[in-house]
Formats: structure tokens, sequence, C-alpha cells
């Protein structure tokens, strides 16, 4: 398979790299000494890596070729993935998820505090993904603000504990209702819009909202941000840091369950059914009686509910927020995380958050080549698996005549 | 039966710029007909059709529907798709708007949102009310998908269909929204002759049981055969109207379609 031209591809790639690489890796100026030291060995290096990479890339894709023209002959529905295979038996499901949740519990009790935590961030984003998989993956609507109704929950308890003192579990359902608000408020505007208009005016709202607190000093304390936001309390029991850590960690595990439990019954509900519809065709849609701006509003709205939730625990997790934690960034990272774990599905969402959360952080042994590392990692996904790593197989309403039942 | 005017359009006026696509068009359906829409291409059928289902919002003229299970006269212009889908009329696509991606019967299930009112709490808690309700959806939507003889093809993907059962799946989507009203968009455009055939049988069934349909549609043939009454457009203007006999041998029509 290593042929001639491919070879010589793979030469001229090298040769590129070189180029490109040359007044990095070559090229050295000592300011002090005004000299400049020229590492010619490195060229060699540089040529001979990418040369060779190039043809393992080179390598995969073709196998990935043969492997997509083999899949298309097989029928469909038999070319799921081994997750959905293993998940379709309940006696599998209900093993793995027992196992899963006594490791989740006891997680805290056989890893550092400094993993906790982690896995707390973690988690957060895990639910910011379900969130988001129900406006992107679900309905289909593109929104690159996700992070403002995440910001709007974050300031609601800040805001409310500053200036009146409120408790973490009063605050949490205002600030999730304040987010899906938000979320109406600005969708009214803006769902008129389809596809990258709608990206486009999204991405302006959440650099609007993060502006808003950077500016409107008397409210929101400006680039300063706001400290001394209360953890969460547990009837009045004073926690040392470490305990209210893994009391933090035991409520995302609970909002995590809580999540997948909803989304999934919203995805099996005649309103998940509309959704998906309406990603499809939105004028057969109008024309089958259904509500186009309802329906999308409510996306939108149960949405920015989620990113709301977990704009609190974010508050009382880090107990000082400033509008630097709500960049454009933090939308495009939960947005990685819904498209690189799969669209429309739970399980590649809840893989691909714990994925682009804990990669970072234990790629840390690389230093400073943790974040080149990580960028290769995700355009080598996207090469060889744009579908996700857990590509979304929907269930369908299936029609039986025995049972006159769904077969789910 | 007595028959009466079900859907009453008076003239009806739609301009795109300074484009008249459509002239003033009266036009009138009764309960349990099929009536027929024809005219060249570019006479402005589909452009009624969008300015009747709410997609186009006309410039002058009304459409009025009237319910018959309510007793009620309804104008439907101004109204935007989704209200008028739910106050009864249904249509097709001249080109095929199926949800690809979608099986057969949740097709017909989504034509069934109309009628049907779980929304998040219902899906969340899966009340007993909300369990009922999908289950007359998938019993109601399977029902439909049998009349139209799509039943073999129940759980299969929309997009997998042949084009003929593809066609089909459309009018079935359409009549789950229990239209009072049913209107087709060229339901033989693009089908064999068996598959003509077989259309005009499902028509004629549809309407035996008492749907009125509105039609538009190319192949003469079907349309003389099919329809109780007939309609033909030019340039956006009503030319004639009457029964297939009347309509063959009127000299307006045939220079229509033939010129001079």
């Amino acid at each position: 398979m290593f042929t001639f031209p491919e070879i010589k591809r793979s030469f001229f790639i090298s040769l590129w790299f070189v180029f490109l690489t040359f007044p990095i890796m070559v090229v050295r100026v000592n300011s002090i000494e005004k000299t400049v030291h020229w590492r010619w060995e490195n060229i060699f290096y540089v040529a001979v890596g990418s040369f060779f990479l190039s043809m393992i890339f080179r390598y995969f894709l073709h196998r990935r070729e043969m492997q997509s023209s083999e899949d298309s002959e097989k029928e469909d529905g038999t070319g799921q993935s081994f997750i959905h295979d293993l998940l379709a038996n309940p006696v599998y499901r209900n093993t793995l998820g027992s196992a899963l949740m006594i490791f989740a519990i006891a997680f805290p009790f056989l890893f550092s505090t400094y993993q906790t935590n982690i896995m707390t961030t973690a988690l957060m984003y895990v639910v910011l993904g379900l969130g988001l998989n129900i406006v992107v993956g679900l309905a289909g609507l593109l929104d690159l603000g996700y992070v403002a109704f995440y910001a709007v929950g974050a300031y609601t308890y800040a805001l409310l504990h500053y200036n009146f003192g409120l408790g973490f579990w009063v605050v949490l359902p205002i600030g999730g209702l304040l987010a899906a608000l938000f979320g109406i408020l600005l969708g009214i505007p803006v769902l008129r819009l389809r596809g990258d208009y709608l990206a486009i005016v999204t991405l302006g709202f959440g650099e609007i909202i993060r502006l808003i607190l950077e500016n409107w000093g008397s409210f929101s304390q400006g680039p300063s941000g706001i400290s001394n936001i209360a953890r969460p309390a547990l009837f009045g029991i004073d926690m040392s840091l470490n305990t209210a850590i893994v009391y933090i960690y035991y409520i995302m595990i609970i909002f995590v369950i809580i999540t997948i439990f909803f989304v999934n019954r919203l995805q099996d509900s005649r309103l998940g059914r509309a959704w998906i519809a309406l990603r499809e065709d939105e004028i057969a849609c109008q024309s089958m009686g259904i509500d186009k701006m309802k329906t999308k509003l409510v996306a939108f709205s149960l949405g920015a509910f989620w990113a709301g939730i977990i704009g609190v625990v974010f508050a009382a997790k880090t107990t000082f927020i400033n509008p630097a934690s709500f960049t454009f960034l933090e939308s495009a990272i939960i947005l990685s995380i819904v498209v690189l774990g799969g669209m429309g599905s739970i399980i590649g969402v809840i893989i691909g958050a714990l994925v682009l959360i804990l990669l970072p952080e234990y790629l840390r042994a690389l230093s400073e080549y943790r974040m080149l590392a990580f960028g290769a990692i995700l355009v080598c996904m996207m090469v060889f698996r744009p579908q996700g790593i857990i590509a979304s197989v929907r269930r369908t309403y299936k029609y039986t005549p025995q049972n006159r039942e769904e077969g789910l | 039966m007595m028959n009466y005017p079900i859907l009453k359009v008076t003239n009806l006026t739609m301009d795109f710029g300074g484009i008249r696509a459509l002239n003033q068009l009266d036009l009138d359906v009764n309960s349990g007909e099929i009536a027929a829409l024809i005219g060249p291409n570019g006479a402005g059928k589909t452009t009624f059709f969008n300015c009747v289902t709410g997609i186009y919002r006309p410039t002058k003229g009304d459409v009025i529907l009237h319910q018959p299970h309510t007793g009620k006269k309804i104008r439907l212009n101004g109204l935007k798709p989704n209200k008028v889908t739910e106050k009864g009329l249904a249509r097709t696509f001249q080109n095929i708007r199926l949800f690809s991606q979608m099986t057969v019967l949740e097709n017909v299930m989504i034509g069934r949102h109309c009628r049907t009112k779980a929304f998040i709490v219902g899906a969340l808690l899966r009340t007993k009310a909300t369990l009922r309700e999908e289950k007359e959806i998938i019993e109601k939507s399977h029902e439909i998908l049998e009349k139209v003889g799509l039943a073999k093809y129940v759980n299969e993907f929309a997009k997998n269909l042949p084009y003929g059962a593809q066609r089909r799946l459309e009018i079935a989507r359409a009549l789950a929204t229990e239209p009072v009203l049913l209107l087709l968009d060229e339901p033989a455009a693009g089908m064999n002759p068996q598959e003509t055939i077989e259309l005009v049988t499902l028509i004629q069934e549809i309407a035996s049981e008492g749907q009125a349909i509105l039609l538009i549609e190319h192949d003469m043939k079907l349309v003389m055969s099919l329809s109780d009454r007939i309609f033909v457009m030019d340039y956006g203007k009503k030319i004639a109207q009457g029964s297939p006999e009347e309509i063959r041998s009127n000299p307006e029509v045939i220079k229509a379609y033939l010129g001079e």
C-alpha cells in the first residue's frame, strides 16, 4: 500500500514541515550576546518525524476508507457500535451501571482531594454538555453563546448571596429559572434565524453578557469579581474545605443522574420527536402543525436551565467568580464536548466531557506540549471519527403487532 | 348527505414585488368532493397552496374554512402554517419533504402532534395520561399506515422507501392531522404508470370515507378520472371551472394548454 506517489507526498509534507518549523526549531537568537545559534540537526529530526507521522496518518486514513466501504455494504442497523450492543442487553447494562455507580461513590475515598476536585469539574461539564446537547444535538440549533446562561446562573448566586445572604439551595432553582428566562428572552428574536446566522448571533449574545458583567461595576463589581461566596450548606453544619469538596462532588453526581434521566425522557417524548423533525425540515414540520417558535424556545430555555443550575454550582465551588470565567472559550469547550462525544448521544457527551476536561489535566506530564498534544488528539478525532466518540444511534419507535407497544 | 362548502377562497391576490402571482382568485371546495386545480407551469398553483396554508401571507382576499365538527367558520389567512393545520387543512409537498432520518411510523406520529398535548411536564414525569396518549399516537399512526398500504414498511427509515411509497407516506402524514380538507400538491409527479394507478385507487378510497380533497396535478388523465370539479388557472387567474366534461371542451382551457 505504500506506493511511490504516497511516499513522494509524505516527502513533500516533511519538506513543508521543515520549512514551517524552521524559525522555531532551527534559529535561536541570543538577544543578549546578539548572536544567532543555528541548530541544523533539528531539521533532520523534524523531517524524519513528520515523514513517518504522515505515513502513519495516511495508513489509518486508508484503513478507515476501506472500513467505511465495507460498512456501507452491510445493512443498516448492524453497524452499531460496541457500546450500544452492550447497553441493549439489560443484564450488562445493569451490571455496568451499578459498577460505575459504586466507583463514583467510592471515588473521593480512593483518590486525593485534588482528583476529586477535577472530577467535580468534569461532572459539571457533563451536565453542561448534556444541556447543550438538547439545543445542538436534538433540536439542531447551533448555540455558540451557551456560556452566557452559565454566567447568569453563577452571577445569580453570587449576587443574591452577596446582597441578600441567600443560601445555595434557595438560589439553585432561581438560578436555573432565571437562565431559562434569559433563554426565552434571547430566543424570541434570535430563533427566527437559522444555521450560521443563529450561531453568530448567539456568539454575540454570549459576549454581550460578559461585557455587561465586566463593565457594569455597580451591579457586578466588574472585572474584580465577587469573592467569599458560600459553599453549599448541609443543615448548617460547618465543613472543612476537604469535606466541602467531597460534598460538592456528591451533589454533582446526583445532578448528573437527574440530568441523564430527564434528557433521556425528553428525547423519547412528543417534544423530543418534534425537535428531531424540526432539525430535519422546518417547513414540513410547520405544515404538520408543529409550532416552530414554541418548540425551539422550549429547547433553548431547557438547555439554558441546566447551564444556569451548573452556574450556581460553579459559583459555590470556586467561591469566587469574575467575568473572565465566562469567555467564548468556555462555550467552545462545551460545544466541543457535544461534537466530540457524538451529537445527540448521551453516553457520547458524558465520555466527551470526561475526555476533554480530564485529558488536559493528565497531560500535565507533557508540560508545555500538553496543549499541542491536546490539539493533535482533537484533530485526529475529527479526521478518524467525525461522528464523535460514540455516534448517536437514535432509538426509534417500533411498532410490533404482538404486544402493541413501543419497543424501546 | 348534503354537500356544503368547507373551503371558500374569495378574491385571493398575491403580489411578489411587482409580479402578481395570484389575481383575484375565487375557489370553493365542497365537503366530500375531490376538486382539482390545474394549469400550465407557472400558473400559480403552488403559490395558491402556499397562500392557503399560511406559508405566504396573501396580499388581498379571504380564505374561510368551515369546520363541520364545530360548525365554526374560520378565517385562515394571516394564520401561521401550524395554526392552519390545527384548524384542519393538511397538505403534501410537490418535492417530497419527509423526515428522512425518522422511521415511517415516526413520520406519521409527527402528524399527530397537533392533535395531542403532552409537553415538558408530561415528558419528564411520564404520567398515565402521557403514556396513554403516546400509545394512542402509535395505534392511530399504524392504522393510517395500514389504510395507505404502508404497514409493511412501518419500522423502515423514510429515506429507504421507494419513491411511490414516499409519496404515500406524505399523504399518510397529512391524514394523521385529521384534516377537514386534504391538499395534495402534484401527488403523481414522477410516478410510473403502475404507481399512478395505485395512487388513484388510494385517493378514491380516502375520498370514499368522506374526506374532501383538493389536488394540484399535471397528469390530465388522473385529474379527469378523479375529480368532481376542476378549476383551471393561467397567469395567476382562474380561467375556467366546472365538471371534467365541461373543462375538456372549454376553448379557453385548450388555448392555455396548447397555445393559439
